[in-house]
């Protein structure tokens, strides 16, 4: 399973993607965010952490597969 | 085409009111961000801005279809700019056209406060010896 990062939590994790084993895989958002949060603790004072399953927002109930295109959205600060 | 809706490397303002332009519109409103030279009196070098394009366009395509429907628009035109911007360059471009202007006004707004808060763009603020990605903390 790959998970995509932008913006400040590119910089956080060094790269913008990161591929998890089957041993490790999250089986929903909310198990992805906990186990990132486990390995990056300053992902906890960011002002939201969201995540996008095949580009759209998902909350944290959504399950995760490992085929899906899985994104971590920071604060957005477009415009 | 009733919209326009892109991320580009640069934005060239003259273009939008030609694509908003039309027969049924007596009005037209248009918003342009554009790079401030001062945060909180400190002088800002440049932003630069990324964006995960393929979510942030269909973010923006459902923002301009609310608009659309919402104030029965004519037009609605979408654009940001990624990459490095300096002082005084745009970088992000809303309007919208419609018969009467409260419409477009009320419209242009929502597209630009709604922008800000959903499509995945993210903007990183350079000072001479220091760089900020903006909102990030509280």
């Amino acid at each position: 399973m790959n998970v995509l990062f932008f913006g400040i939590t590119k910089d956080i994790v060094g790269s913008s993607e990161i591929s998890f084993s089957d041993e490790f895989k999250p089986v929903n958002v909310a198990e992805l965010k906990k186990q990132l949060i486990e390995s990056y603790p300053v992902f906890s004072k960011l002002n939201s952490l969201a995540v996008a399953v095949n580009s759209e927002y998902a909350d944290d109930s959504v399950p995760l597969i490992g085929n899906e295109e899985i994104a971590i959205i920071p604060p957005v600060s477009g415009g | 085409m009733k919209k326009v809706i892109e991320i580009v490397d640069v934005i060239d303002t003259a273009e939008v009111y030609t694509e908003l332009s039309n027969a049924k519109s007596g009005g037209i409103c248009v918003f342009v961000g554009a790079v401030r030279e001062f945060t909180n009196n400190e002088e800002v070098v440049a932003l630069e801005f990324e964006t995960y394009k393929t979510m942030a366009l269909k973010e923006m395509e459902k923002i301009a279809d609310s608009a659309l429907e919402k104030w029965s628009l004519n037009k609605v035109v979408m654009r940001h700019a990624v990459g490095e911007k300096g002082v005084e360059e745009p970088v992000v471009v809303v309007g919208a056209s419609s018969a009467h202007r409260d419409a477009c006004f009320e419209a242009c707004r929502y597209l630009i406060d709604t922008l800000k808060e959903t499509v995945p763009i993210w903007k990183k603020e350079k000072f001479k010896n220091k760089t900020v990605w903006v909102s990030a903390h509280p």
